[in-house]
């Protein structure tokens, strides 16, 4: 017995034992992808471009949780224990909450792409065709990332292979300078031009770079770069002699025809159409963000998806406080009575919103609160929930408190309040407020209605909203045709462009091309694309940033369709009602133009603010980088 | 034994990390934006904590003895002072592009000129500028519940290249010493293709608003807005008995 096991024992130490050391210590990891393996399989190599479309920066989206991004614009008013009202300045970059030496400046994800692509391009167990397509996917990321750049810092060092380091001690080499504004924004359109036709033409695809994608990013950059040599000349102090910042005037033209030529091949492609899906025109608004089966405007999104761990939660701190689901906990973003009031009349004409017959307190009255609202542009009420509004099919109940038979206003000081008047037991504040400094209680009136997500269970923290954040849309692209065609002189085209946006949004009149003027292509933009990461890039592109945010102490426009009116302080519609058994106007409604107690400061843009502040740090790596104008 | 836990612990947590701390910032370094000796005033900042950009207008000092370079920013107050704890050493002192009412030196690369500040101890020191223009002999009065002043313009930078034009001048009323464009109650305005005469310009605003709470005093002064600056430049606060 003994012996068998010896032989065993020699055997087996003979067969198995002393294994080539290399070998030995060579074992595969069972928890890493090594390049090469990721890049011979294309399921692994679609992981790894998701990646990068996930960190596309956005100034303003639905999922970050910080929405009170949306308030520093004067779009809204964010209830919140929040010091945007009480500043007046600010420093319009990203990320820069908190912390103003911060500018976007991802060179990390730059170099990525770069990897990206050559690694792509190297890869030989892909085929062809994936190839191709990833390889357009990482140029159509890094012409975008460029886009974000240039419109935040103007010029850049235009980087697109991967730098490496030497280890010679000298990093020298790595230095690039800043190249001119328009040699980026020549890139991006050159680069999206180049991929347009090797992306596929897939309209349903919304998550990846496509055909239509391609165009319209590309209309929109030659859109901004069009507008900055127009209009640059209204800020000559914005500008860098070499051209960093800063756009000549002679390339105007040129840049809003390819802006124009690009939104049409994508218009006639026949692709894509404006959402014409629910026979109510403020509730189809509201769809073109709600509904992903068959979107046929949604061009390109950031999705996101309930139980996969990529939800966010603009539902759940905006929904009204009168339906929440998830107690003390919404309300947190109300839209400003200045965008409310943009919000054209039927017949094309603006006019602020009828509370009043001269004096504060001659009140018009109405029988019920959404009165006040009826025969405007549909869009309003896709985009703000007013009050009398219906969200999760449940009253949101907005009133500020009740006037009495004797002019005076009984209010109070929790939402639903109820008090004794005359004996009776009423409430006098309404379940969603407004009450002053109350987080989440509507303080400007309104609550919102763009991204909002009214599927049950959207509002409570352990379900959460999957509404995707639309980046382009096909009301933008006409919007762009209608621009560019006007800035060249062709008003019939850009007034037939308009009016495709407008008829979906229920205005009956078409506007004659001799009524296309810059205040309306302006004014289209503003109430068209609220809320959807537009309006800062359009100031600044048009140059009115600084004219309409002047640190003046403005009251209210009355002229809301005039583009270079201030609006520099957020203001409050607070809705009463009138309370007086027997009367004539009891229990109808009436309105006051509030200005919240907590806007102390009113907003300014200065010229430093064009171009964001590139931080110091930046500076003393590559001392080739120049500063921006006015800093 | 718990309690004799809890006392030592705190015991040491007060003791610990003498070392890691630096000694904070002493020596003060301020002083004022003068012209010929006569400070400039401006907008009052707005410094919130969060937000150190929020200066009207402000100066940069940078420490040249590390190489990884960031400034210090010090903005001026409404009139015309700033100060700044600092600690001693070599420092550059400059005005940023397109900050204030008036020209700071530029190099022939057209960044701003420094100055050399050497801080040893707490110092004073007036920095002279050229303003575009100044405001004198500000009178401000009260008629009614109308607000009414008049101010003389001189202006300082005559020259073709440098010299601005008037955009406006206005007139601020507000229920604090903070008064300015961005503060304000009641203003009136007059642009400046309207000045007549630049040796005497007059405003008068409509009726000050009832103030809540009510008080029987306002303060007001006058700005001047030059065309293409965008820092204004103000007379003196003046307190107004309603």
């Amino acid at each position: 017995m003994k012996k068998y096991i010896l032989s065993f024992a020699i055997l087996f130490s003979l067969t198995t034992g002393c294994k080539d050391d290399s070998e030995f210590l060579n074992i595969k990891s069972t928890s890493i992808l090594l390049v090469d393996e990721v890049y011979s399989d294309p399921r692994l190599v679609l992981s790894a471009v998701t990646d990068l479309y996930n960190r596309i920066p956005d100034f303003q989206e639905p999922g970050t949780g910080t929405i009170s991004i949306y308030a520093v614009l004067d779009e809204a008013f964010s209830s919140g224990d929040y010091p945007r009202h009480q500043t007046r300045e600010y420093d319009y970059v990203f990320p820069g909450i908190n912390n103003p030496e911060v500018t976007y400046w991802d060179y990390g994800y730059i170099r990525e792409i770069n990897l990206f692509i050559e690694r792509v391009n190297a890869a030989t167990k892909l085929s062809a065709a994936d190839k191709a397509r990833f390889v357009a996917e990482g140029r159509f990321l890094r012409a975008n990332v460029y886009f974000e750049l240039v419109r935040r810092l103007g010029g850049v060092p235009l980087i697109t292979e991967s730098l490496t380091y030497d280890y010679s001690g000298n990093a020298a080499y790595l230095r690039k300078p800043r190249a001119k504004e328009s040699e980026i924004y020549d890139y991006v359109i050159s680069e999206l031009e180049a991929i347009k036709s090797i992306l596929p033409k897939t309209p349903n695809e919304k998550s990846r770079a496509t055909y239509g994608l391609a165009l319209a990013a590309k209309s929109r950059a030659a859109l901004y770069a069009g507008s900055i040599a127009k209009y640059g000349v209204n800020t000559p102090t914005v500008t860098l002699p070499d051209g960093e910042v800063g756009i000549p005037v002679a390339k105007a033209t040129g840049y809003y025809q390819t802006a124009l030529d690009a939104a049409q091949e994508l218009i006639n492609s026949g692709q894509y159409s404006l959402y014409q899906k629910a026979p109510d025109l403020s509730t189809n608004f509201a769809n073109i963000f709600l509904d992903k089966a068959n979107n046929p405007e949604v061009i390109f999104v950031e999705d996101y998806k309930l139980q996969s761990g990529k939800v966010h939660s603009f539902a759940l701190d905006n929904q009204p406080r009168a339906v929440t689901e998830e107690g003390e906990r919404g309300g947190r973003l109300n839209p400003s009575l200045n965008l409310v009031q943009s919000f054209e009349k039927l017949d094309n004409t603006f006019a602020p919103l009828p509370i009043n017959k001269g004096a504060a307190t001659d009140y018009i009255y109405y029988d019920k609160p959404e009165d006040l609202f009826a025969g405007r542009d549909a869009r309003l009420r896709g985009t703000v929930l007013v009050p009398g509004d219906l969200f999760k099919n449940r009253s949101i109940d907005i009133f500020a408190g009740l006037i009495l038979g004797n002019g005076s206003i009984l209010s109070g000081d929790q939402l639903g309040q109820l008090k004794m008047v005359n004996g009776a037991s009423v409430q006098v504040v309404g379940l969603s407020g407004p009450i002053e400094g109350y987080d989440g209680s509507a303080q400007s009136g309104f609550y919102m209605r763009k991204f909002n997500d009214p599927v049950t269970g959207s509002g409570q923290i352990g379900t959460m909203s999957e509404v995707w954040n639309v980046r382009y849309r096909y009301a933008e692209v006409l919007l762009n045709a209608a621009e560019a065609a006007f800035e060249l002189g062709q008003t019939a085209l850009a007034a037939g462009y308009m009016k495709q946006v407008r008829d979906r949004a229920g205005l009956t009149k078409a506007l004659t091309p001799s009524e296309i003027t810059f205040d309306r292509i302006v004014h289209e933009r503003k109430v068209e694309l609220s809320f959807e990461n537009h309006i800062l890039w359009d100031m600044k592109r048009w140059r009115l940033a600084h004219v309409v945010w002047d640190g003046s102490n403005s009251d209210l426009t009355t002229l809301p369709g005039k583009a270079t009116e201030p609006s520099t302080r957020v203001y409050s519609l607070w809705p009463y009602k009138i309370y007086d058994p027997g009367g004539p106007n009891h229990n109808k409604w009436v309105y006051r133009k509030v200005l919240s107690g907590r806007v102390t400061q009113s907003h300014i843009f200065r010229l430093g603010n064009y171009y964001a502040r590139i931080n110091d740090g930046i500076i003393n790596n590559n001392p080739l980088i120049l500063r921006n104008p006015n800093q | 034994m718990k309690t004799y836990l809890l006392l030592i612990g705190t015991l040491l947590s007060l003791t610990g990390c003498e070392l890691d701390n630096f000694e904070p910032p002493k020596s003060t370094f301020e002083g004022r934006l003068v012209y010929k000796g006569e400070p400039l005033l401006m907008q009052s900042s707005n410094v919130a904590f969060t937000n150190n950009s929020d200066f009207p207008v402000f100066l940069e000092l940078w420490q040249k003895a590390y190489n990884n370079r960031s400034s210090i920013r010090i903005p001026i107050k409404q009139d015309g002072t700033f100060s700044s704890l600092l600690f001693d050493g070599e420092y550059k002192l400059i005005v940023p592009n397109g900050q204030g009412p008036f020209l700071w030196k530029k190099t022939a690369a057209n960044t701003p000129d420094s100055l050399n500040v050497t801080v040893q101890g707490s110092q004073k020191l007036d920095i002279e500028v050229i303003p575009y223009y100044m405001l004198r002999n500000p009178k401000i009065a009260i008629n009614g519940r109308k607000i009414s002043g008049s101010v003389s313009l001189e202006k300082v930078i005559t020259d073709a290249t440098n010299g601005k034009a008037v955009e406006r001048v206005s007139l601020y009323v507000n229920k604090t010493q903070f008064v300015d464009a961005g503060n304000s109650l009641n203003k009136a305005d007059l642009a400046g293709a309207d000045i007549k005469d630049m040796a005497n310009v007059s405003l008068i605003t409509g009726d000050m608003p009832a103030l809540v709470p009510a008080q029987a005093y306002v303060y007001a002064r006058i700005g001047l807005k030059i065309s293409g600056v965008e820092d204004m430049i103000y007379t003196p606060v003046q307190k107004i008995n309603l």
